[in-house]
């Protein structure tokens, strides 16, 4: 049976309301501080380790986004952790929130259909995320052209709009996440525990399970061990393992977008030897090509942004209104 | 009756193997407040809910201003206000922010929107606190916004769930005072309620529910007269000294005549035969103190229904 309407009327209003809450919540001002903070410390390092360091270096604003000295990290790291809880502030209580307001029902029986409610937020969220990224990106972009006196090149501008492009899309990934747990969860307490617990799953211990595991399914080969090298077997479990992370996916697709001298993320050794074979070391590739050592990567965070949004979306039309 | 607004047929909703709503017929008619009474799970909300489409029908027919909720829920919900039970709003917000979210989603143009949301709010009295937040609202202020929303939409049917429940007494009149003024606009009105003292003070017919039927369906009298037997007891207080009894018996209507007091008499009709009685006592040459009626109430409707359902209930399984 169809319905008849269309599922995006009140789109727009529901969007626009829910941009204005978060820009104006107290939430957001807490998380463009800290995305200001931090920025401005990771950029500060990498100026400063930029100009001990490199003195020809065709890429140098991107030196901005990667370079780090310890104890702090670099700026791909800082966001690789922040951006997560950026998006899981913006959308744990999303759905529940409407419910424990008893707001839903009302909103509801206005000439909406859920998907329209959905949507907006997920919407207003996104762009809530963009506004925030764009901000940091014209932020490092500028303290870069002041401190360092280069003007960017065009490949440059490149390469960092689509690593912007690609932080982008995984902060969508956890809006999604954090967005479906606002949808499974009454209790907007629950939906953030559980959304923090799989951030800190994720980020922190699979890093560490992953190779553990991969060793236990595929014992790595004393020959190779030998040689210096991982078993191939291994480190094929070992990244496909990794890859379910999407902290995993990011930093791939950031290194091989920010550093043109990389080949290859993600590729058992013998392969990589191939894709060595010819290359003069150190050499950098051309965007495309970074591109497309990027576009896994890309691909399989977009694609998590869909699922987990499709997931919610089937979870909610099938929600009972009351509560 | 007029034509029916909205119609149900054998509605029923089932979650898994429980029947919440089973199998219910009934039709509002144009400009009525219908009530729907019972207990709290008799399956009220459940229908209304149906009604608009925000829950699937399981089964069964039902039409609302000619739209069917199933398949075109905007079409209904264009036309029809809800005011759920125990409204909610978003704190963080004015009053009239709250209702110009919601009159975006109506779809009411721009340039209309001011003045229907200040227009809604003096309506229930709300204009002087329209840009105080809903925060630092009482419960009955909440339920008078929630209403406000209704007049803004300018809908036809409001269904209004469990309206007054939680508000004192004086907030209960005033909004019953304003669901009498929806009705006076020609505003069809659906008010579920467990509070059977303001239900019979309103509606023109009602709906009993229990566990999910439609047990008992009417106007007031029209259920007094089926469940307490006759509608009306009407009470004489009088001195003759002709013989009253016989001329009250003979009044047509009358099934009953008992002498409570010296000069007392209770009389139980079909219908108010309080201008008989009258007429009787004056040809008896009698004087006349005392007149009164008693309305048959919907409590003890209610009460007196659940008592025959036990007892029948009892006899079966007594009989089995």
């Amino acid at each position: 049976m169809r319905r008849e309407g269309s599922p995006w009327e009140g789109l727009g209003s529901v969007t626009a309301k829910e941009l204005a809450d978060h820009l104006s919540s107290a939430r957001m001002i807490v998380i463009g501080l800290l995305m200001t903070i931090l920025g401005c410390a990771a950029v500060g390092v990498a100026i400063y380790a930029v100009r001990q360091t490199t003195a020809e270096d065709p890429f140098v604003l991107l030196k901005l986004f990667t370079a780090s000295r310890a104890p702090l990290p670099s700026l791909v790291g800082v966001l690789s952790f922040l951006v997560p809880l950026m998006a899981i502030g913006l959308a744990f209580d999303a759905i529940n929130g409407e419910h424990n307001r008893r707001t839903m029902s009302r909103i509801l029986s206005q000439p909406i259909y859920r998907d329209a409610l959905l949507a907006g937020k997920f919407v207003a969220g996104l762009a809530t995320l963009g506004v925030n990224l764009l901000c940091l990106w014209l932020l490092v972009v500028g303290l870069g052209i002041i401190f360092l006196g280069v003007p960017p090149n065009a490949e440059e501008v490149a390469r960092s709009l689509a690593f912007l492009v690609v932080t982008f899309a995984y902060a969508g990934t956890w809006l999604a996440l954090a967005l479906l747990l606002s949808i499974l969860f009454r209790s907007a307490a629950t939906a953030a525990l559980v959304a923090l617990g799989l951030w800190l799953f994720l980020t922190v211990i699979w890093p560490m399970v992953a190779p553990t595991i991969a060793a236990i399914v595929a014992p790595p080969d004393p020959r190779f061990e030998l040689l210096g090298i991982p078993t191939p077997a291994t480190f094929a479990w070992e990244e496909s393992l990794s890859a379910i992370s999407p902290n995993h996916l990011f930093i791939e697709a950031a290194t091989s977008l920010l550093a043109p001298e990389v080949r290859a993320v993600g590729m058992d050794p013998l392969t990589q030897l191939s894709q060595l074979q010819g290359a003069v070391l150190g050499a950098p590739l051309p965007l495309s090509e970074s591109l497309a050592v990027a576009w896994p990567q890309v691909v399989a965070l977009v694609a998590g942004v869909i699922v987990l949004f499709v997931a919610g979306y089937v979870v909610f039309q099938r929600q009972e209104v009351r509560a | 009756m007029s034509t029916p607004v909205i119609t149900a047929r054998g509605l029923t909703k089932r979650y898994g193997k429980a029947t919440v709503v089973d199998g219910i017929d009934f039709d509002v008619a144009k400009g009525e407040i219908f009530g729907l009474l019972g207990p709290n799970g008799a399956g009220k909300t459940t229908t209304i809910l149906m009604m608009l489409g925000l829950t699937e029908v399981t089964a069964g027919d039902i039409r609302v201003l000619d739209h069917d909720p199933v398949r075109d829920p905007l079409g209904v919900k264009r036309r029809v206000g809800y005011l759920p039970d125990q409204v909610g709003f978003y704190d963080n917000l004015t009053a009239f922010d709250n209702l110009v979210y919601t009159s975006r989603l109506m779809g009411i143009p721009a340039r209309d929107r001011t003045a229907r949301i200040m227009e809604a709010l003096e309506r229930v009295r709300l204009a002087d606190v329209a840009e105080k937040r809903v925060a630092t609202f009482s419960r009955g202020m909440r339920q008078r916004l929630g209403l406000a929303e209704i007049v803004m939409k300018r809908a036809e049917i409001a269904i209004l769930d469990e309206p007054t429940s939680g508000l004192d007494p004086q907030g209960t009149l005033e909004f019953i005072a304003m669901i009498e003024g929806l009705k006076h606009e020609g505003v069809t009105v659906l008010l579920s309620s467990h509070l059977l003292d303001q239900v019979q003070r309103v509606c023109d017919r009602v709906a009993l529910f229990q566990t999910g039927h439609i047990v008992l369906m009417g106007s007031v009298a029209e259920l007094a007269r089926k469940v307490l037997g006759a509608g009306f007891v009407v009470e004489v207080e009088a001195d003759a000294a002709a013989d009253l009894d016989g001329r009250f018996s003979a009044i047509p209507g009358v099934s009953s005549v008992v002498r409570v007091g010296p000069d007392r008499y209770r009389l139980t009709a079909d219908r108010d035969v309080r201008p008989e009685a009258a007429r009787a006592v004056v040809a008896a040459n009698g004087a006349l103190r005392r007149l009164s009626v008693d309305d048959p109430s919907l409590e003890a409707i209610y009460t007196r229904f659940f008592q025959q359902q036990t007892q029948t209930g009892e006899g079966a399984r007594n009989a089995a």
